[in-house]
């Protein structure tokens, strides 16, 4: 059986720094939003219907069909850290998190953390599945019938018209938000990442940071995801994305990254191994420089110019240095600058040395 | 060295000098201060949840879309102006004729769904789908003028309405699920909530 505790050892698996482009695209993620037909939307629904419709998801959740291992969070249970905690792990959205114990509310996540489900966010169901690289089609597939099985015992609503009807228009139609996050440093140090956003904000694309709205760019993390929903198929969607905006931002930071070692090897370096120095030896640390310096640190890795640690600790240490995990890690509650401390030291023991 | 605000105590953010009459009067306010005086400009990325609404309240014009009010769930199209938020299914069809150009806005001038479609929701759906998705190629062979799969594509449109007597209207738009409800299922008599 899985818990919160074992999970906070170590990232799920889309953090496994895996996966084909795997130097670029951290993750991929596709998103189905659906709800059950009969009710009002989540919004709208009093207490009662809320639970009903709760009650309804978990029968078939925790059914064994869709996944043997599932684990059910009851997020009307759960405490803040907790909470935080999958948030982080971006298995609930901070919506989810908030919100006390009269909104009847949980996730399901299945036991590698590659697909989980809100039950009772803003719609009914928001189905995610979660890759470390670029593995939209894997992903899809695996959505998909999910999605399949859930269909097979509960009503959506749909409209012929409409598609799949969502509590927010925006999200009508396929319900499908498909994002890669990926990480942009040679962009970001050659200036050129407004680019890349007018040219995804040209193709309808949201751009976003490591966790959403408002941490744009920290640790030169970028979310790309679809934003229109009606009147293109799923395929077309995900087509997209796998045949012209990834591969094209791959070029795009590949050229940026052979540019720098051409021209400017020696900055390159100093920013790699200034990374590296503080990392190993500063005894306090805030989450937006460690952001930054484990992005120059990956960099490095990934360019060949230091080898002293691989791609999975650095993903790894994206996670585990944000607040949650750092208080689950050393189990206990933290101010701010007792984190700080608790983070450098965490970063020294992860990197080997003292 | 910080400058402070002229007004207050929170840093100086923005910095003026304007002449006037000759006399040369500079200013340095705080955000706060600034958004008063109206020279700041707040550039921020605003969520998409938040231009719809913006928008929504700015182009649902017509004054009888405001009398809108959802049969099932009871919210008003005022209301949804507000959140930018459905009640329920049965909202897109009461508000259909606000909320169309609204939709085409928010999604590059869509007005029909393409994708997938469950199952349950029975062949009809099914149907009337695979229409309008070779419709819409048709749109487009037609306009890069290949006329011979343009042929092709009307051919199979025809085949496939030949099965459905009558032509089928795509903006007939029900709630379709709780129709294709398979009897002898379960007895979750809140599916079959109709006003």
């Amino acid at each position: 059986m899985m818990n919160l505790e074992r999970m906070t050892q170590h990232a799920g698996e889309w953090l496994r720094g895996a996966g084909p482009h795997s130097e670029i695209v951290i993750s991929s993620r596709v998103r189905l939003a659906r709800n059950l037909a009969g009710y009002p939307f989540v919004g709208r629904s009093n207490r009662r219907q809320r639970a009903e419709a709760l009650a309804r998801c978990r029968e078939e959740l925790v059914s064994g069909r869709i996944g043997s291992d599932l684990l059910w969070v009851d997020l009307c249970e759960s405490n803040e850290l907790d909470k935080q905690l999958l948030v982080e792990r971006q298995l609930i959205s901070r919506q989810h998190a908030k919100g006390g114990r009269e909104n009847p509310r949980a996730v399901a996540i299945d036991a590698d953390e590659t697909f989980a489900i809100m039950v009772n966010e803003e719609d009914h169901l928001r189905i995610q599945v979660l890759r470390s690289g670029m593995q939209l089609g894997p992903a899809f597939d695996q959505i998909n019938s999910l999605d399949d099985s859930l269909e097979e015992k509960l009503d959506m609503a749909f409209s012929p018209r409409w598609g799949y009807l969502t509590a927010c228009p925006t999200n009508l139609g396929t319900g499908i938000r498909i994002s890669v996050m990926l990480h942009l440093p040679a962009l970001r140090l050659t200036g050129e990442i407004e680019k890349v956003r007018r040219a995804a904000r040209d193709m309808h694309l949201a751009v976003r940071g490591l966790f959403g709205e408002g941490s744009e760019a920290q640790g030169d993390l970028f979310q790309i995801s679809n934003q229109t929903t009606l009147g293109r198929s799923e395929q077309e969607i995900l087509a997209d994305f796998q045949h012209a905006v990834v591969p094209q931002i791959i070029a795009y930071e590949q050229q940026a990254r052979q540019a720098l070692l051409r021209q400017r090897p020696a900055q390159l370096d100093d920013k790699v191994w200034r990374a590296w120095a503080i990392l190993t030896n500063a005894r306090v640390l805030a989450t937006d420089e460690v952001l930054t310096l484990l992005s120059h640190l990956r960099l490095g890795v990934n360019l060949g110019r230091i080898d002293t640690v691989d791609i999975r600790t650095i993903n790894e240490m994206f996670l585990l240095t944000q607040p949650a995990h750092l208080q689950k890690l050393t189990g206990c509650q933290m101010d701010p600058a007792t984190r700080r401390e608790a983070r450098a030291s965490l970063i020294r023991q992860r990197l080997g040395v003292r | 060295m910080k400058r402070k605000c002229d007004l207050c105590d929170r840093p100086a953010t923005h910095h003026s000098v304007e002449i006037l009459k000759g006399q040369k009067i500079e200013k340095h306010l705080c955000d706060a201060h600034a958004a008063q005086e109206g020279l700041a400009v707040k550039a921020v990325h605003k969520p998409i949840n938040e231009l719809l609404s913006n928008f929504v309240k700015l182009h649902s014009g017509a004054p009888a879309a405001q009398d809108l009010e959802c049969d099932n769930c009871g919210l008003k199209f005022s209301e949804f102006r507000e959140s930018s938020l459905m009640g329920c299914p049965q909202c897109y069809t009461a508000f259909e004729v606000a909320l169309t150009p609204l939709l085409e806005r928010a999604h590059e001038s869509a007005t029909h769904h393409i994708g997938k479609v469950p199952s349950r929701a029975g062949a009809s759906e099914m149907r009337q789908q695979t229409i309008t998705r070779l419709r819409k190629r048709l749109d487009e062979a037609v306009a890069g003028e290949d006329y011979e799969l343009a042929a092709r594509l009307r051919d199979e449109i025809r085949k496939i309405e030949g099965h459905d007597p009558g032509e089928v209207d795509p903006d007939e738009a029900r709630p379709a699920p709780s129709r294709a409800k398979p009897s002898g299922r379960d007895t979750d008599d809140t599916a079959e909530k109709h006003p």
